[in-house]
């Protein structure tokens, strides 16, 4: 398996161990839950695997998450193939995911869809050569009203269009990272044109 | 029209922090403690009356559902879960409240899990919304630190804990149960039902799970009075609403609004219009991606609430309003909702997990007219096979935007039907 590992992407390993910092961050998470519960902590710990292993989960950290939380290994693997955000197989360090769902497609996320390949140079589903950008579309993101949308690792980037999306990618490329939100300018889910509510212009 | 002193979310837009000084300032956190001490039956009582349904989408009376709680303590855990997995496509409000009004949240689990007798409460997130569980989170240690959550909240003399838990992309985990399963550590399988949550919910204990919508409004509703509420829409559809327009407007925005407002008195005092004008309309989905379109015709008159809705065979939902203007290839725009629930549909029962594949596929060739007439009402058969026919609801959900596709655009179907086999392949448009 780890022949398939491409240049850039963090590669499979045998063992699997948190750091320091993340086992800190395990213990305030095992007390959200009853002590006899810990299989709650499940998603929290293998966000926090993904994170700490360059985007995705080797069987090692699937292993490792179960021995910890005192479940059956095939429950583990259940969670982390059941879940959208997790990634079984290598990818590539910064996630950019496309919403195309109705709202967005609407909207016109064929567009954004369009740029991601011609700035990426990748299809969807695919990392690019140097493990770097890894694209893929993912199901709705809960920001219509600011659609068309891309979620690159924790921001969304919201009014979108073809241009902006190639803006936000090729500084990505460049190693920035372009300022979240509605590249619009308009401020969260506010009508464009200006409020129409909340004006406190009572008669 | 709503007058803007009416309106719960203040801060809707993010224009001021959402941090609890500033929250102090709109009014959060105010008499909290008096609030608290009125009792649980005053407070249960207080959110009947107000005539508050569940802003999730299904629109049950939440005083009822919480009135479900047991009354008397077995001294076990009793808990209050916020279902905070906003997923529902042409759905986008809870994250606004999350980010820009945590605290409106924040004291609405409190006052929720002192009116049922909860002990704990978790917030259950989408897993996509790591900006906002930052916030939440962070708005959440604010609260503990000011003394308003954990012991002697808000030095009532009541103890509630209030806990975040991240999802990570199912939107089957926004059906209560599957939500449940999730918070367990599982995959988010539903339930069968009985038992209830407030039977056996979490951990197998009573459980209650609230909408973000739901439990935000409820410190407003017991500061203003549940006559202040009752007050606005009309009966059995009370209160305010927020309401998510996407799609072909020209100003695409959230909004709180009088619950009943007309649809198109929405789309264009708030949203600036259908794109290319009211004419230019061919549908709506007016309740998320879950309940059935409907056509122009319908949206002239159509109020914005439960029942106005139902009787238009439609549902508000969770009030995610995606218009489709006459450009909109309809077919293909409910195809896609197909394979939207083809690819959320959590596999367990086997109506929903064939046959929203099936009803993908067949939406797919439709789209192309690649098709015989008969089939539109062989897809209607299998949408029935679907619905009613499953554990949770997502299999109604994935048969009624079909339903609603086949209801009010037969004819359309049909003439890409016969356009394609009368040789023309490009059959759309």
């Amino acid at each position: 398996m780890s022949d398939s590992v491409g240049e850039g992407m963090a590669p499979d390993v045998e063992t699997f161990a948190f750091s320091e910092e993340n086992r800190a961050r395990i213990r305030d998470i095992l007390a959200r839950y009853p002590e006899d519960r810990r299989a709650s902590a499940v998603l929290p710990l293998l966000h926090l695997a993904q994170e700490q292993h360059g985007g995705w989960l080797p069987r090692a950290a699937l292993d490792h998450v179960a021995e910890l939380l005192g479940m059956p290994r095939i429950n583990v693997y259940e969670v982390a193939t059941f879940y959208d955000m997790f990634n079984t197989e290598p990818v590539g360090r910064v996630q950019v995911r496309v919403c195309t769902t109705t709202p967005c497609w609407l909207c016109g996320s064929d567009e954004v869809v369009r740029a991601c390949k011609e700035v990426l140079g990748v299809e969807i589903g695919e990392t690019t050569p140097d493990g770097r950008f890894y694209l893929r579309e993912f199901e709705c993101l809960g920001a219509c009203a600011n659609a068309p949308v891309l979620w690159v690792d924790e921001d969304y980037y919201e009014d979108l269009d073809y241009e902006r999306t190639r803006a936000v990618l090729e500084a990505l490329q460049r190693g920035e990272r372009p300022k979240p939100g509605p590249q619009s300018g308009r401020k969260g889910s506010m009508p464009a044109g200006g409020k129409t509510t909340l004006l406190f212009e009572e008669k | 029209m709503l007058h803007d002193r009416d309106r719960i979310f203040t801060n809707l837009y993010g224009e001021q922090p959402w941090s609890l000084e500033a929250a102090r300032k709109r009014g959060d956190w105010d008499g909290t403690k008096e609030l608290i001490a009125r009792g649980r039956e005053a407070l249960v009582q207080e959110i009947k009356d107000s005539g508050l349904r569940g802003r999730g989408g299904a629109g049950f009376p939440t005083g009822l559902k919480w009135s479900f709680m047991p009354k008397q303590s077995d001294g076990g855990p009793v808990y209050l879960v916020v279902n905070a997995d906003e997923s529902e496509p042409g759905t986008c409000k809870d994250r606004e409240i999350i980010r820009n009004e945590p605290h409106k949240l924040i004291e609405g689990c409190v006052l929720a899990s002192a009116a049922m007798g909860c002990t704990h409460c978790y917030i259950y997130i989408r897993g996509e919304f790591v900006r906002e569980a930052q916030i939440l989170e962070a708005a959440i240690a604010e609260a503990y630190e000011a003394g308003l959550v954990g012991r002697d909240a808000c030095k009532s003399g009541y103890d509630i804990e209030i806990r975040l838990h991240r999802g990570a992309g199912a939107y089957i985990c926004g059906e209560e149960t599957g939500l449940l399963e999730s918070l367990e550590g599982k995959k988010g399988q539903p339930r069968l039902k009985p038992p209830f949550p407030a039977a056996v919910g979490l951990y197998g204990r009573p459980t209650t799970v609230n909408n973000v919508e739901t439990i935000a409004v409820v410190p407003t509703i017991l500061r203003r009075g549940a006559a202040w509420f009752a007050g606005l829409g009309r009966q059995n559809n009370t209160g305010t609403k927020i309401f998510c327009i996407s799609g072909h407007v020209n100003q695409p925005c959230t909004v709180e609004e009088e619950m009943g407002i007309p649809l198109k008195t929405l789309i264009e005092k708030h949203a600036g219009g259908v794109r290319g004008g009211w004419d230019n309309l061919l549908a709506i989905i007016p309740g998320g991606s879950s309940v059935p379109l409907i056509p122009k015709s319908v949206c002239e008159a159509v109020r914005m609430d439960f029942d106005s809705l139902r009787e238009a065979q439609s549902g508000l939902g969770t009030a995610g309003v995606i218009v489709m203007d006459k450009s909109t290839d309809i077919v293909r725009a409910i195809a896609r909702l197909s394979k939207f629930y083809m690819h959320e549909s959590c596999g367990q029962c086997t109506p929903c997990r064939e046959g929203t594949g099936w009803l993908w596929r067949m939406v797919t060739r439709l789209a192309e007219g690649d098709a015989d007439i008969a089939e539109i009402d062989l897809l209607w058969d299998v949408t029935k096979q679907i619905e009613g026919h499953t554990i949770c609801a997502l299999g109604d959900a994935a048969a009624w935007p079909v339903q609603g596709l086949i209801r009010h655009f037969r004819d359309e179907l049909e003439r890409r039907i016969v356009a394609r086999k009368s040789g023309g392949d490009r059959a759309a448009a």
